[in-house]
């Protein structure tokens, strides 16, 4: 099994006939996505690599029974395509599309968790489950399938750690890129949560970055909620402290959001953590 | 996008939120009729500058002509003055903080306040802070006001001023796509009064299309950086000299942790996000070219951007530019042997892993093969 993503999910791409849209769909059929529909107002009728398109979402939804959607629409429209996709009853919605201003995300991850859609992303590389369905723009051939469940607020980066567990002989339950936008649908938290409940994930990596207390919040409740064992990667060891306007943000970290701090707590709850994005392989043999 | 405080206040005051009479000054003989007596005040995108010397007050034209010509050119934490905001001096009885952000774990704008207004409202203790989230949906409610005005302990007239401020505030933090909205202090003046003593405004910068009247505002960059802002390249210059070339914000870090752990430091870095567009990487490539670094460490994981798009960029800035520049790439993902091939055709140095690309830009910088 797997966690959110399995191979019952009927995919509808919004953005299907740009150029992304169009490259992705190919790829996520590769790996086995059921791509049932895309959407692209003003194109219905025609077909993008043997995949129907119609002008709605909800058309989409009625006529192809799709259940799951993945927005790559341009950041000033990607706000309209994800509530279009809600109110279209669709249950599980991926958010690639990066820079989406995040008062618009303020308005939409709010209100789509209030209808019971679970979003994953803004600015993500989305979701694969190896073997069963890949909702996102990872490269295909990392993944193998296994028992890890890998939790990334970054991108490319979770590229990097997959390929090198994968080449390790560590293949995936689900992948998770959870984004790396301020206002996230999923966090940290809520896909721990996720992966500790999950009876086909045996041990998770977190691939986390400085900035926000996501990592500190993981790290209490690994402490607290999660029995499988837990390695890490933290990005930006090395940044200079950045200079800052105000004293808000300051406020609300509590001295938290730099890279010692994540590392410690991580230390504190037990989480070994990588110095390379690599030895996150190392690692994990260690959980075997 | 950063504002000096004289163009928030600006912003402030069309939001209806009181702020005091000033006029901005980029040389001592444009200032003719200020606010009389006046703090002249630098206009710098850092804060502390009240610290740093940067406030000061005057009495009469000529004083305010003197001072302002000693605090502009003045260096504010790495930031030069240009400009000084000449504001009237007001009678303070009280120093109130009101401040708007995000919190993040929440997904809610959160509304700060505290009686202890002034510097360092970080270390003011967490039980005299006020906190409440607003939810975005349905927007600021009476009753956070309320509880504002509860909070502050304070007269019910000023609470009230307190309020309406707090009201202005947040409908310009979701109008203007804020990011922070910070007036600290808050001035409680002696004849009752609430009004702006200073103004923070952060905009977030993935909302500047929706914002274009703000697009020629000066964020005091580098010349390169202004450049690969215009251009829409994150680009950032930072001490050390070896040149950094990634694609996403994580891989970039984890680019320069390596770097670090391996003895070397990162100088100028340059992320290409998601594009796979070969002119835009040619673009960026040029300017990372330009800062001039001792070696170039490109580490591509390609997914969106595909890896020959980049290879494919590089060749190029490279073979226009007759860059002499020793380059050690590392490129996997999407269309890697593409990538790989034509890497190889410029002469670069190639590397498996992001440890063994780190090394060898450091072995390659010192003159190593």
């Amino acid at each position: 099994m797997a966690v959110l993503l399995t191979k019952k999910a009927r995919v509808v791409v919004q953005g299907i006939t740009g150029h992304q849209g169009q490259f992705h769909t190919r790829a996520m059929i590769d790996f086995g996505t059921k791509v049932v529909a895309g959407v692209t107002p003003g194109k219905a009728g025609t077909k993008v690599e043997g995949v129907p398109v119609f002008d709605r979402v909800r058309d989409a939804v009625r006529r192809r029974k799709a259940n799951a959607s993945i927005v790559f629409v341009p950041a000033p429209y990607a706000k309209d395509a994800a509530v279009e996709a809600v109110e279209a009853g669709i249950k599980l919605l991926v958010i690639v599309t990066e820079r989406i201003p995040f008062h618009d995300s303020l308005d939409l991850v709010p209100y789509a968790r209030s209808k019971g859609t679970v979003v994953i992303g803004p600015n993500c590389p989305g979701l694969a489950s190896p073997g069963q369905s890949k909702m996102g723009i990872m490269p295909n051939l990392l993944f193998k399938e296994g028992d890890a469940g890998v939790i990334s607020r970054s991108g490319t980066l979770t590229y990097e750690i997959v390929n090198a567990m994968t080449r390790a002989g560590f293949g995936q339950s689900t992948c998770i890129g959870i984004g790396g936008d301020p206002i996230i649908g999923t966090s940290m938290v809520e896909a721990l949560a996720l992966f500790q409940k999950d009876r086909a994930t045996k041990r998770i990596v977190l691939v986390g970055e400085i900035g926000g207390t996501a990592e500190e919040e993981a790290a209490d409740f690994i402490r607290r909620r999660v029995t499988k064992p837990v390695v890490a990667y933290v990005a930006g060891r090395s940044a200079p402290p950045g200079k800052r306007m105000g004293h808000a943000g300051a406020i609300i970290q509590a001295g938290k959001g730099t890279a010692e701090s994540k590392v410690r707590a991580f230390a504190d709850a037990g989480v070994p953590v990588a110095q390379y994005p690599s030895e996150v392989a190392t690692l994990l043999a260690s959980t075997l | 996008m950063k504002f000096l405080e004289h163009k928030a206040k600006e912003i402030f005051a069309r939001y209806g939120i009181p702020v005091p009479r000033g006029i901005v000054a980029s040389k001592p003989e444009e200032i003719t009729d200020p606010p009389l007596p006046c703090m002249v005040k630098a206009q710098v995108l850092v804060g502390g500058r009240g610290k740093a010397g940067g406030i000061r007050p005057a009495e009469t034209l000529e004083e305010a002509r003197q001072v302002a010509g000693q605090i502009l050119g003045m260096d504010i934490h790495g930031y030069r003055v240009k400009q000084v905001y000449l504001e009237e001096r007001l009678s303070i009885a009280k120093e109130l903080y009101l401040g708007l952000t995000i919190d993040r774990s929440a997904r809610e704008p959160l509304l700060m306040a505290t009686a202890m207004g002034g510097m360092d409202v970080e270390e003011v203790p967490r039980e005299d802070l006020f906190m409440e989230h607003v939810p975005a949906m349905i927007g600021i409610q009476p009753y956070i006001l309320r509880s504002l005005a509860g909070a502050l302990s304070i007269e019910r007239d000023i609470a009230e001023q307190v309020a309406s401020i707090a009201r202005r505030a947040y409908d310009l933090f979701r109008k203007e796509d804020a990011e922070l909205v910070e007036i600290n202090p808050l001035i409680v003046t002696g004849g009752g009064r609430v009004i702006a003593g200073d103004a923070k405004l952060v905009i977030d910068d993935s909302a500047e299309y929706r914002h274009p009247e703000y697009a020629n505002l000066d964020q005091d960059r580098t010349p390169l950086e202004q450049e690969a802002h215009d251009k829409g390249i994150v680009f950032i210059q930072l001490d050390g000299d070896i040149g950094v070339i990634a694609n996403g914000a994580g891989l970039t870090m984890a680019t320069l942790d390596a770097l670090a752990l391996k003895g070397g430091r990162g100088g100028v870095f340059l992320d290409l996000g998601g594009t796979d567009d070969p002119a835009k990487v040619k673009q960026a490539f040029e300017l990372l070219i330009k800062a001039n670094p001792s070696v170039i460490l490109v580490n591509i994981f390609g997914g969106i951007t595909k890896a020959d798009t980049v290879a494919t960029g590089v060749k190029q800035a490279i073979d226009e530019m007759h860059a002499k520049v020793p380059v050690v790439a590392r490129i996997k993902g999407v269309n890697e042997s593409a990538a790989k091939e034509i890497l190889r055709s410029i002469g670069t140095h190639a590397a498996e892993t992001i440890e063994e690309a780190a090394e060898l830009a450091v072995r390659v910088k010192s003159g190593g093969p």
